[in-house]
C-alpha cells in the first residue's frame, strides 16, 4: 500500500513536467518580447530570417531632379554603375568638369568645388570635393520609410 | 642517331602506295592537324589561360556589366582582346609570343609589379582598339542596329553624334568599361 502511494505521487509529480517540456518546444507565445527586433524594416524575430526586400531600381536616365533645399548637392538622375571614382580616375568629371561639360552637355560642377575649407580658390577641383559620391547620390524608386510632410521653400518650388 | 637516319631515309624514299591514296591520307592528316592546331589556339583564348598570368585583371571584370548582367549575354577575355577575324587573330597570336618572354622574366608576376605596369598595358590596348576602330566592341555591339528609342538620353546624345559621324570610336569614351582604370593623369580625351 505504501509503495503504491509513493509511486502514484511520483508519477503525479512527473506528469506536469513532461507536459511543460512539450509545450515550450511547440507553442508560440504571443505578445511576449522574445528578443525580436522592431525596426523600420518591420518586426523580425531573432530565430527567423525574413525574406529579403527586392533590389531598388535606379532609373537609367531621366531629367534632373528639383532641389529640396538651398545648397543641396543635386541628386544624380542617371545610373552610375561601375563609374570609377578613385585616386586613379574620376569618371564623373569626364562629363561634368568645366572642360568637358561643353562637349557632353552635362551640368558643370559648381565653383564651390574649387575652394578649400578656408575659402582659398584653387586652380582645379579641391581634394575635399573630389569624391563626388560622398555628397551626391542617385535616387532610387524607394518609398520614404517614415511618412513626413516636408515641403521645399517657396523659392525652390 | 641511327634511328634518325632510318627515319630520314623512310621519309625521302618514294612510296609504293598510289598517288591518290597518298593524297587522301595527306588530306585527312591535314584536317586532323588543323583541328588540333585550332583547339590548341582556342585554349589560349580561355579565361583560365589568361588568368594564369593576368589574374588581378580577370578578378576586376567581375564587378562589370560584361561579366554578369540582366540578359546573361557576356564577354570573356578573348572576346575583346583577341580579334575575331582569322588573319588578325593569327597576327595577334604571333605578337603574343612577346608575352611568353614577359612570363619567363616575371614582368608582372606580383601585384606591385602589375600595378606599376598597368598604365602601360592599358595604353597599349587603347591604342590597338583606336587603330582598328574598336572592332572588338563592334563584333557584338553593332552600331547600325542600335535602337535609340530604348537607350537612355545620354547614350542617344553621344551615340547619335560622335559615334555616328565616326569622329569618336567606342574606346574613346568607354575606357574602364571592363577593368579598373590606371592613373588617368595625362590620358588625352579623359579630363
Amino acid at each position: 500500500m505504501r509503495t503504491v502511494t509513493i509511486l502514484i505521487l511520483l508519477a503525479a509529480g512527473l506528469l506536469p513536467a513532461t507536459a511543460q517540456a512539450q509545450d515550450a518546444g511547440t507553442a508560440k507565445i504571443a505578445n511576449v518580447n522574445s528578443g525580436g527586433q522592431a525596426s523600420l524594416r518591420g518586426l523580425t524575430e531573432l530565430d527567423e530570417t525574413r525574406p529579403a526586400d527586392a533590389f531598388k531600381q535606379i532609373p537609367k536616365d531621366r531629367s534632373p531632379y528639383a532641389s529640396a533645399y538651398v545648397y543641396q548637392p543635386p541628386l544624380i538622375p542617371h545610373q552610375i554603375r561601375h563609374y570609377e571614382l578613385s585616386t586613379n580616375a574620376n569618371k564623373c568629371l569626364s562629363c561634368h568638369s568645366f572642360k568637358n561639360s561643353r562637349e557632353s552637355g552635362a551640368t558643370k560642377i559648381s565653383v564651390t568645388h574649387y575652394a578649400t575649407r578656408e575659402g582659398q580658390v584653387l586652380s582645379d577641383v579641391s581634394p575635399r570635393r573630389y569624391f563626388c559620391l560622398q555628397c551626391h547620390v542617385p535616387q532610387a524608386d524607394a518609398k520614404p520609410l517614415v511618412a513626413n510632410d516636408f515641403t521645399p521653400v517657396d523659392s525652390l518650388q | 642517331m641511327k634511328l634518325l637516319r632510318i627515319f630520314w631515309r623512310r621519309l625521302s624514299t618514294p612510296s609504293k602506295a598510289a598517288a591518290g591514296a597518298l593524297l587522301a591520307m595527306g588530306f585527312v592528316g591535314g584536317i586532323l592537324f588543323w583541328g588540333a592546331f585550332n583547339t590548341g589556339m582556342e585554349a589560349t583564348n580561355s579565361e583560365a589561360f589568361c588568368s594564369s598570368c593576368h589574374a588581378p585583371i580577370v578578378l576586376e571584370i567581375r564587378e562589370t556589366i560584361h561579366y554578369a548582367n540582366r540578359s546573361g549575354v557576356r564577354a570573356i577575355c578573348s572576346d575583346c582582346h583577341v580579334p575575331h577575324e582569322w588573319t588578325d587573330k593569327i597576327v595577334r597570336k604571333v605578337q603574343a609570343s612577346k608575352e611568353l618572354v614577359a612570363w619567363a622574366m616575371g614582368t608582372i608576376d606580383t601585384v606591385e609589379k602589375f600595378e606599376a605596369r598597368r598604365g602601360h598595358l592599358a595604353e597599349r590596348e587603347w591604342k590597338r582598339m583606336k587603330l582598328n576602330n574598336s572592332q572588338e566592341c563592334r563584333n557584338c555591339h553593332d552600331f547600325d542596329y542600335m535602337d535609340f528609342s530604348v537607350q537612355g538620353q545620354r547614350s542617344v546624345a553621344q551615340h547619335s553624334t560622335a559615334l555616328a559621324s565616326g569622329e569618336k570610336t567606342c574606346i574613346d569614351c568607354h575606357k574602364g568599361i571592363a577593368h579598373r582604370l590606371p592613373d588617368m593623369k595625362g590620358v588625352e580625351g579623359w579630363q
